[in-house]
C-alpha cells in the first residue's frame, strides 16, 4: 500500500498539521512516511501545502506532481491541485468559499462542509480534524488507535487535553462526508 | 446646507494630500501595520518635495525591504546582506553629484554589516543611511537581533534573550554618534502622525545635508515587526512604546550644524 | 527514553539533534533561509543544559566560520551550517581551515543562484562544494543525504571523517531534505571529548603548550614555498587516501539496467520514482546515487558504464556532476544531463521523458 496526499488551503487553516497529524498516525502504525511542506514567504497569511505519503514500502520521491488523493481547502488550490489528481483518484473539498466547483469525471469526488461544522461545533480550531476524519472515512490508511497516538505525539504536552475534542472532530467528519461525483 | 460631491473633492484644486508619484503602484508586501511602508512613503515624498528623485540612488540590502526597489520608484541597487554601505561609498564617490541613501534593517546594519556601516560612518561618507530597527530579523522567520531586548523572545532565543550568553541589545546609532564622520544623527518613529511628520522632518534634514556635501547623516526608525514579534499591529505598536523607546528613546543625538 | 529512538522530524532538526547526539561541542551560525531550524531547534533545546555543548548565533557568517576555525584549533568537535549566499562568505574561512588541516562540519542547504536568487532547493553549488570553493587547491570531503535519515546518520559520520582526516566535512542538502519530515531513528548519545582525550588523540590542538611539548601552531601560512608545495603534495596524498577509503554510492535496480540515472540528495529521491515509472513502461532503468561527491563515485560508474546504453545525469542545476560522470564515463557510452534550476524540482515523469529523448531517441 501507497497512498500519495495532498493537502491544500489557506495558511491558517491547519494544513501543516493535519499533515503532521496524519504523518505520525503513520509512524505509529509502522508504515513508512514522508511530510514535505510549500515553504517559504509565501506562507505569510499565504496558501500552504503539504504532501503526506504513507506507505508499506520506502518511499521514493517526497515530491509529487500527481496525487492518489488531494485534500483541498480554497479555491487557488482547487485551480492549481484538480488536475494533478491521478485519474481513479479522489478528491475530498470544503465548498466553503468555493466558487468553481470540480469538475472532473475521471475522478471521485467528495465534500465535506467541514468549516460551517466546526463554526457549529463553536470550535474552529478542530476544523481540520473534521476534514481529516472525512478523508479517513473514504481511505482508512491507518487505524483509529494509531491515531490517537498519532495526536498525542504530534500535539505538545500543554495541548494534550484536547485531544478527546479533537478525536470527536474525526468522528464528526466520518459522518459528514459525502460524495459528490463517483466513478461508477 | 451645500453638499460636496466626489467629483468636487477629486478637483485638484482641492487635493490636500496624495500618494507621492515616487511609490510604484505596486502592492507592498509588507504586514499590515509594519512600519516598512511608512518608511518607504515618507522617504519618497521627501526626494519628491526636494525634487531630486532623478538624482537618487536608493540601496536596500536584504531585509524584509529587499523588494524596496519594487516600490520606490527611482533607481535602486539591491547589495548583499550587510554590504550597503559599501555600495554607497562607491556610488557617491563616483558620482558626487547624486543623492545616495541605503535601506538597512537592525540584523543588516548591526550584526552582518557592522563593519561596512561603522567604516561608511567613519569616513563620512556623503550620504544618508535609514536604519530600520525593530529588533529582530523579520524576513527570516523572527530570530534574534543584534538590537534585540533583554529577555525579548524570538525563534532563536525562544527563552528569551539572555544577555550573558548572547550579549547585550547594542544601540548603534549611539555608537556611530560618536564618529566625528557622522554630522547628524537621529532617532525616530513612525506609528502615530505626530511621529511620521518629525520622521519626515529629519529625512528631509538629512538629504538637504548631503545637498551641501556636510558628511553623513543618520537616520534611526525605531519600527514594529509585528509578524516576528507575534503581535497584532496595535499591541505591537503599544508593546514598542512601551519597550523599545525606553531603551531606544526618541530624539535627534547628534547635530552638527556646521 | 529509549536508547534508540524514533521520531517524526524535519531533516534541518534532525540533524541538529544528531549533532548534539554526536557529542558536539559548538555551532556557530547566522540565520538564512532554508536552514534557520538548525539554530531555532538547538536554542530551543538547550543543548548546554544536556551535554554542555554551546550554541552561538554570530553576526555574520564570515564571523560563524571563523568561530568554527578557533573551535577546530582547540580540537573541538565544531559545525556551522548555511545556505548558498552564507556559503560564499564562508569560503574564505573554509579555505584557511582546509590549509591548516582542521577537522569541522559544515551543513550546506543550498537554495537556487546566482546571487540572492531564490530559497527553493537547488544543487547548483556542487562545482563549489566539491572542487574547493575557496582559494587555493584543496578539497572537503562531501556527503549528499538523501532522507531526514541520513540528515541525523551524517552528523557523526561527518565528525568522524572530519578528525580522521583532519578534514572539512560538508553536508549538502537542500531545503527540500530539510524542510521535510519523515521517520527518523537517532543514534544514542555519545559523550563529549574530555580535555585529555583531545591533548591525546589530536596532539596539534592548541589547547595550552603543557610542559612535556613543544608549543602548537594552526596555520596556513608558509613564506617559503618549498615548504609549501610540500604542505600541497601532503594535502594531496591526504585526498587521494580518501578517495582510495572513503568513496560510497547506492545503486537501486541497476542488475538488469540498460539506462542508468546518477542523481545524489534531491533529485535521487525524484529519480527513484522515475525509475519506477520507466520500469512500469518497460524501460530497463536504474539509479546510482553519489552518497559521497568528493570522493566521487568514479570507479562504479566506470564499471556500469561498460555494460548500459545511456547515462543521464539528473541535478538540480544546468549541469555540474555530469562533468564528473562524463570523466568517469569516457568514451564508452552515451551521458547526457537532465536538470531544472533556480530552485525548480523536476517532476518524476520529466526525467522519464528526458531520458527517453535524450538517450533512447537519440
Ligand atoms: C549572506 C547572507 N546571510 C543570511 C541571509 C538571510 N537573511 C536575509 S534577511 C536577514 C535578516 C534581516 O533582518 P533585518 O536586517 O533586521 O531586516 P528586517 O527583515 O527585520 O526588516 C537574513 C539573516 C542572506 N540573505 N545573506
Ligand atoms: S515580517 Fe516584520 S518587518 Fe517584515 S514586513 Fe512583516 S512586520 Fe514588517
Ligand atoms: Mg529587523
Amino acid at each position: 500500500m501507497t497512498e500519495e496526499i495532498l493537502i491544500a488551503g489557506f495558511g491558517g487553516q491547519g494544513v501543516l498539521s493535519m499533515g503532521k497529524i496524519l504523518a505520525y498516525s503513520g509512524v505509529m502504525g509502522n508504515k513508512e512516511v514522508s511530510w514535505m511542506p510549500s515553504y517559504g514567504p509565501e506562507m505569510r497569511g499565504g496558501t500552504a501545502n503539504v504532501t503526506v505519503i504513507i506507505s508499506d514500502e520506502r518511499i521514493s520521491s517526497p515530491i509529487l506532481s500527481s496525487y492518489d488523493t488531494a485534500i483541498i481547502l480554497n479555491q487557488q488550490s482547487m485551480d492549481k491541485f484538480e488536475a494533478s489528481v491521478k485519474p481513479g483518484g479522489i478528491l475530498i473539498y470544503d465548498p466553503n468559499g468555493i466558487t468553481r466547483h470540480p469538475s472532473r469525471k475521471d475522478i471521485n469526488i467528495y465534500s465535506i462542509d467541514a468549516a460551517d461544522e466546526a463554526a457549529k461545533m463553536g470550535m474552529t480550531k478542530v476544523f481540520n480534524m473534521i476534514i481529516l476524519g472525512g478523508f479517513l472515512k473514504i481511505k482508512p490508511v491507518v487505524q483509529p488507535e494509531f491515531i490517537h497516538k498519532g495526536l498525542e505525539k504530534s500535539l505538545p504536552a500543554r495541548h494534550h487535553n484536547m485531544i478527546p475534542e479533537n478525536e470527536t472532530a474525526i468522528e464528526k467528519g466520518k459522518d459528514i462526508i459525502k460524495p459528490v461525483f463517483l466513478l461508477n | 446646507m451645500d453638499t460636496i460631491s466626489k467629483e468636487d473633492i477629486r478637483k485638484p484644486e482641492n487635493i490636500v494630500y496624495k500618494r507621492t508619484e515616487l511609490l510604484t503602484d505596486k502592492v507592498m508586501s509588507y504586514c499590515p501595520g509594519c512600519g516598512h511602508g511608512t518608511a518607504h512613503r515618507i522617504i519618497m515624498e521627501v526626494l519628491e518635495e526636494m525634487g531630486i528623485q532623478d538624482k537618487t540612488i536608493g540601496i536596500a540590502p536584504v531585509g524584509c525591504s529587499v523588494l524596496a526597489y519594487e516600490f520606490m520608484n527611482i533607481d535602486m541597487q539591491q547589495a548583499a546582506h550587510g554590504r550597503a554601505p559599501a555600495l554607497a561609498t562607491a556610488v557617491k564617490r563616483l558620482n558626487p553629484d547624486k543623492f545616495v541613501f541605503t535601506y538597512q534593517g537592525d540584523g543588516d546594519l548591526a550584526a552582518i554589516g557592522t563593519a561596512e556601516t561603522i567604516h561608511a560612518c567613519n569616513r563620512g561618507e556623503n550620504i544618508v543611511i535609514i536604519f530600520i530597527n525593530n529588533g529582530i530579523y523579520g524576513m527570516t522567520g523572527g530570530q534574534m537581533a543584534p538590537t534585540t531586548l533583554e529577555g525579548m523572545k524570538s525563534s532563536t532565543s525562544p527563552y528569551g534573550r539572555d544577555i550573558k550568553s548572547m550579549g547585550n541589545p547594542i544601540k548603534m546609532t549611539e555608537l556611530v554618534a560618536q564618529l566625528p564622520g557622522t554630522i547628524y544623527v537621529t532617532r525616530q518613529a513612525v506609528h502615530t502622525p505626530a511621529n511620521v511628520r518629525k520622521a519626515k522632518k529629519a529625512v528631509r534634514k538629512a538629504f538637504e545635508n548631503q545637498k551641501l556635501n556636510k558628511g553623513l547623516s543618520f537616520v534611526e526608525i525605531v519600527s514594529n515587526c509585528n509578524s516576528g514579534w507575534k503581535m497584532t499591529p496595535n499591541q505591537a505598536n503599544q508593546w514598542m512604546v512601551d519597550n523599545m523607546f525606553p531603551f531606544y528613546p526618541l530624539g535627534d543625538i547628534k547635530v552638527n550644524e556646521d | 527514553m529509549s536508547m534508540k529512538e524514533l521520531r517524526l522530524m524535519k531533516g534541518n532538526e534532525a540533524f541538529a539533534e544528531a549533532a548534539i547526539r554526536a557529542g558536539a561541542d559548538g555551532y556557530f551560525g547566522y540565520p538564512i533561509t532554508p536552514q534557520s531550524e538548525v539554530m531555532e531547534y538547538l536554542m530551543a533545546e538547550k543543548p548546554h543544559e544536556r551535554t554542555g555543548m554551546i550554541v552561538l548565533q554570530a553576526e555574520s557568517e564570515v564571523a560563524a566560520i571563523n568561530m568554527v576555525y578557533g573551535g577546530a584549533s582547540c580540537g573541538k568537535r565544531v559545525m556551522t551550517s548555511s545556505s548558498s549566499p552564507g556559503m560564499s562568505l564562508k569560503q574564505e574561512g573554509i579555505s584557511y581551515i582546509a590549509g591548516a588541516e582542521l577537522p569541522c562540519v559544515i551543513l550546506n542547504a543550498v537554495r537556487g543562484g546566482p546571487g540572492l536568487g531564490t530559497i527553493q532547493p537547488s544543487q547548483s553549488d556542487y562545482f563549489q562544494s566539491t572542487k574547493g570553493g575557496g582559494h587555493g587547491d584543496y578539497r572537503l570531503i562531501v556527503l549528499a543525504p538523501s532522507s531526514v535519515q541520513e540528515m541525523a546518520d551524517f552528523a557523526p559520520l561527518a565528525f568522524d571523517l572530519a578528525f580522521k582526516y583532519r578534514n572539512p566535512v560538508l553536508i549538502l542538502s537542500d531545503g527540500a531534505i530539510g524542510q521535510m519530515m519523515e521517520k527518523v531513528e537517532l543514534q544514542e548519545q555519545r559523550p563529549r571529548f574530555t580535555e585529555e582525550e583531545i591533548r591525546k588523540n589530536t596532539p596539534w590542538a592548541t589547547m595550552g603548550k603543557t610542559p612535556d611539548r613543544e608549543r602548537n601552531i594552526i596555520t596556513s601560512l608558509n613564506l617559503d614555498s618549498h615548504v609549501q608545495e610540500e604542505h600541497n603534495i601532503h594535502l594531496q596524498a591526504k585526498y587521494r587516501e580518501i578517495e582510495k577509503n572513503e568513496t560510497r554510492w547506492e545503486t537501486i535496480q541497476c542488475d538488469d539496467a540498460e539506462y542508468i540515472l546518477v542523481a545524489y540528495g534531491t533529485s535521487a529521491r525524484l529519480s527513484q520514482k522515475a525509475v519506477d515509472i520507466a520500469r512500469a513502461k518497460g524501460i530497463k532503468l536504474g539509479l546510482l546515487r553519489p552518497i559521497t561527491l568528493f570522493p566521487f563515485p568514479t570507479q562504479p560508474i566506470a564499471e556500469l558504464a561498460n555494460r548500459v546504453k545511456g547515462i543521464l545525469s539528473v541535478e538540480m542545476s544546468a549541469g555540474q556532476m555530469v562533468e564528473d560522470v562524463r570523466l568517469a564515463v569516457g568514451d564508452k557510452v552515451k551521458v547526457a544531463h537532465f536538470g531544472r534550476m533556480g530552485g525548480i524540482i523536476p517532476s518524476p515523469p520529466e526525467i522519464v521523458e528526458a531520458l527517453e529523448s535524450k538517450l533512447i531517441g537519440g
